[in-house]
Formats: structure tokens, C-alpha cells, sequence
């Protein structure tokens, strides 16, 4: 007999033994560890997309800043340009103002500069003309010029307007002491009562005079009383020449300075 | 010579006796069992394991694949009866390597009670899954003429599953046996490996008839797949 039926019980009962005891200590075990493990990894994988999710919330966040930033970093940038052109132009307009003005300055010292030496250069000729013309009429002067000075004070002093007359006749009466006369040479007696005789007659009055000489008129003679004078000598023609050449240069120089300032 | 290890007995009282078959499977009892337990001693449930833990998952998950491939929807349900059938026969034909090793399923007893064990579980899950009026109504099915036909059935492919098993180990130790006494070199070897091969091929067969049946069983309640 090949079947012995008390070991297929024995067998059956093993077998369900066998069922049991692998049940508790293999599938249980392995299953509940495999679950285990896919909960974890199931776990780990909603960790992951959560974070996923949160990067890329994070990354739309910094990519909308960048892109803020990048603006607002390019606004910035056009408005300083726009400052930078501005402030370029203004300094620009200065520095032009700056050298206009240091030119027009230059141009305008350069002027008083070329005035200046002008007036020095005038004035030396001057200085030096008159010292010629002084020294030439001192050495021609003599007592025969002065003849004929004395002349024509007398052929002029009858001449006078009659304003410039009564002023001096005025001076000459209130004054107290006797009125200055002034001569480069000594005066004859002679001439003297010509001219005290002129005198009195031009002004119909007893004037006394008293009679003084001075080389400083080279040439000449003048009455002198009470601040008025009444001459007729070279120097005073020289005087007269001096005080015109004087005013010389100031009516030129204004045309000069405008001139000065159109370059 | 003999044809099964039924006949080499150790002990006996009564009826009651201990022979080579029982003994060894105990001996592989105790085999699968301290091997399951040194093995999942040190379980990790970190994505980090042991390559032990890693071939019984494989083996476990590969059996519960190979049993929601049949057509069951829980396998989880069935892993515990389905692959204890799987791994038994397994390594009892895995250990024929051993020399002086007589496989318990080579003994048209165990064959035969492992055979009952699915006999009594087919109509156990069945009634569990669908109730008893249901599961008897199948074997009315399509007609009430079938009934004789249906049990007829049953009880055939109960004595087909265990005289297949019985037949393919048998056969394989007696065509060693037989081989040795003739050609005691190569031809034992390469034989032995053929043995290992069907061993597997009929641990797999046994165990996937055994699952085909239950989701027969089964499977009246659930839609018919598209």
C-alpha cells in the first residue's frame, strides 16, 4: 500500500502546523515590514512633492523679485543716466560761463593793461614834451620876448569880456592888499607904470600892485589877487596843453573798452 | 529498494509510528522556520537592508504577485496557505542535493494529505467569500445535471494533484537510485540537477493549480474582466 493514511494526517497536521508558523514568523514579519518601508517611502515621497511644491512657490517668489529688482535697479539706472546728462550739461553750460567769464576778465585786464601802458607811454611823452618845449622856450626867452609879453598883457587886458572883468574888478577892489603881479624877468620901471596905468584904467580904479618875479612862468605875466588870476604866460599855455592832453585819454577810452569787449 | 520513505519506519506504537517521511519534515519544518526567524531577526524598514531580508521579500512579494496574477484580488489572504504549499515543496526538492535525502514528497501520503489540505481549503475560501448557499449553487451550474459531473471533478483533480507530485518526485530519487547502480559518475549529477528543476517546476504547478482553484472558488461574485 503506498498511502499509509496515518501519515497523510501526520502529514496534514504538520502542514497546517507549517502554515501557522510561517504565517508568525515569515510573511507577517516581511509584509509588515515592506508596509513599513512603503509608508515611508510614501511619506518621504509627499515630503518631497510638498517641498517640491514649496520650492517652487519659493522659486516664483525670487524669480517675481529678481524681475522687480531688475526693474526697479533699471529704472534707477535711466534716472541716474538722466541726472548724469543733466549734471554733464549744467557743468558744461558753467565751465563755458567759467572760461566766457575768465576770457571777457583776461580780455578786460589785458585792456586796462594796454590802457595803462598806453597812459604811462602818453604820459612820458608828455612829461617829455613839455620838458622839451619848457627847456626850448627857456633858452629862446629873454627880456625882449618878454617886451613884447608885457605887450600884449597890456593890449589884452582892455580886451577882456566883460564878464571875466567885473569878476576880477570885483576881486581887486575888496582885496586889501596889493594885488600880485608875476614876471619871468625883472620889469623896467617903465613897464611897471604901463601896467599900473593899464590896470587902473581897465578897471577905472587906484589898484596898487607889487611887482614879483617867477622863473616858473618861463614867459609871461600874470595878475593875481584874491583867489582870480588873469595870466598870459608859456606856462600857462602850457598848463592849457598839459590839462587838454589830460583829458585825452579819457574820452578815448571808452570806445576802447567797448571795443574791448565785442572781441 | 523501495518506493517510498513511508516504509522506513523509527519507532512505532500501535499505529502510531514515526517514519522517515514525518521525521523529515519536521526536519524541514524546523529548516524554513529558524531560517525565517535568524532571518527576519534583524528586519530594517529603511530603504537600507540586508541581502537576507532582500531574498525573503523577493520570495514573499514574488509569491503574492504570482497569486494576484492568478485572479485574486487580496492575496495577502492566501499568501499564508498558498505559499507555505509553495516553499514546503520547494525545499523539499532543493535539499534532494543532499546525499542519503529521501523528499517527504516523494511519499504518495504526503502528497496526498498536502492534496487534501487544498481539497478542504477550495470550498473553505469559497464559502468564506461568497456564503454557503452561493458556493453550493456553483456546483449546480450551468445545469442541475452537472452536479454529479462537478463533484466528479473535484475529486479528480484532487487525486491528479497529488499522484502529479508524487509521481514527478518519486520518479526523480528512483531514477537516481537507479542510475547510480549503473553509471555512478556523471549521469547522477546532471540527473540530480534535472531533479532540481522539475522539483521547482512542480512546487510551482502545485501551488498555482492550488491558487486557480480557490479563485475558482472565488471568483463567481466578482465582474468577469473585460
Amino acid at each position: 500500500m503506498l498511502i499509509d493514511w496515518f501519515t497523510v494526517a501526520a502529514q496534514v497536521v504538520n502542514f497546517l502546523i507549517l502554515v501557522w508558523l510561517l504565517k508568525r514568523f515569515l510573511y507577517r514579519p516581511i509584509l509588515n515590514a515592506i508596509d513599513a518601508r512603503e509608508q515611508r517611502i510614501a511619506a518621504a515621497l509627499t515630503d518631497a512633492e510638498a517641498k517640491k511644491i514649496e520650492a517652487e512657490q519659493e522659486r516664483t517668489t525670487f524669480s517675481q523679485k529678481n524681475q522687480s529688482l531688475d526693474q526697479a535697479r533699471a529704472a534707477l539706472m535711466s534716472q541716474a543716466t538722466a541726472e548724469a546728462n543733466t549734471e554733464r550739461l549744467r557743468l558744461l553750460d558753467e565751465a563755458r560761463q567759467e572760461s566766457t567769464n575768465l576770457r571777457a576778465r583776461l580780455q578786460e585786464s589785458l585792456n586796462i593793461e594796454q590802457h595803462s601802458l598806453n597812459e604811462a607811454l602818453a604820459r612820458r611823452v608828455l612829461d617829455e614834451v613839455l620838458a622839451i618845449a619848457r627847456k626850448a622856450l627857456g633858452d629862446l626867452a629873454e627880456t625882449t620876448l618878454e617886451e613884447r609879453m608885457v605887450e600884449v598883457f597890456l593890449r589884452r587886458l582892455p580886451a577882456l569880456d566883460r564878464q571875466a572883468k567885473e569878476t576880477l574888478a570885483k576881486a581887486l577892489k575888496t582885496q586889501s592888499d596889493p594885488a600880485l603881479v608875476r614876471s619871468a624877468f625883472a620889469l623896467s620901471n617903465e613897464q611897471c607904470r604901463a601896467i599900473q596905468t593899464a590896470v587902473n584904467e581897465t578897471f577905472s580904479a587906484e589898484i596898487p600892485l607889487r611887482f614879483e618875479i617867477a622863473p616858473a612862468l618861463i614867459s609871461g605875466i600874470e595878475l593875481a589877487t584874491n583867489g582870480q588870476k588873469l595870466a598870459w604866460s608859456i606856462a600857462d599855455y602850457l598848463g592849457s596843453l598839459e590839462n587838454a592832453i589830460n583829458d585825452l585819454p579819457k574820452t578815448q577810452s571808452e570806445p576802447e573798452t567797448r571795443q574791448g569787449a565785442d572781441a | 529498494m523501495h518506493l517510498s520513505p513511508d516504509e522506513i519506519i523509527f519507532w512505532q506504537y500501535g499505529f502510531i509510528k514515526l517514519n522517515v517521511t514525518i521525521v523529515t519534515t519536521w526536519g524541514l519544518m524546523g529548516v524554513l522556520v529558524i531560517a525565517a526567524k535568524l532571518l527576519t531577526r534583524e528586519r530594517s524598514t529603511v530603504l537600507e537592508r540586508s541581502r537576507w531580508q532582500n531574498l525573503l521579500e523577493i520570495i514573499v512579494t514574488g509569491i503574492n504577485q504570482q497569486i494576484s496574477e492568478v485572479g485574486l484580488q487580496q492575496p495577502q489572504k492566501y499568501l499564508g496557505f498558498l505559499g507555505s504549499l509553495f516553499l514546503f515543496i520547494a525545499t523539499a526538492s532543493l535539499f534532494t542535493i543532499v546525499p542519503g535525502y529521501d523528499p517527504p514528497t516523494g511519499s504518495l501520503s504526503t502528497t496526498t494529505a498536502l492534496a487534501i489540505c487544498v481539497f478542504v481549503a477550495v470550498p473553505l475560501f469559497g464559502i468564506q467569500d461568497q456564503g454557503l448557499a452561493s458556493y453550493l449553487k456553483e456546483y449546480l451550474k450551468p445545469t442541475v445535471i452537472m452536479l454529479p459531473f462537478n463533484i466528479i471533478s473535484e475529486l479528480s483533480r484532487t487525486l491528479a494533484l497529488a499522484v502529479r507530485l508524487f509521481g514527478n518526485m518519486m520518479s526523480g530519487t528512483m531514477i537516481i537510485a537507479i542510475l547510480l547502480t549503473i553509471t555512478p559518475f556523471i549521469f547522477p549529477i546532471a540527473l540530480s540537477v534535472l531533479g532540481l528543476l522539475t522539483g521547482m517546476v512542480q512546487a510551482y504547478i502545485f501551488s498555482i493549480l492550488a491558487a486557480v482553484y480557490i479563485a475558482a472558488a472565488t471568483r463567481a461574485r466578482q465582474p468577469a474582466p473585460e
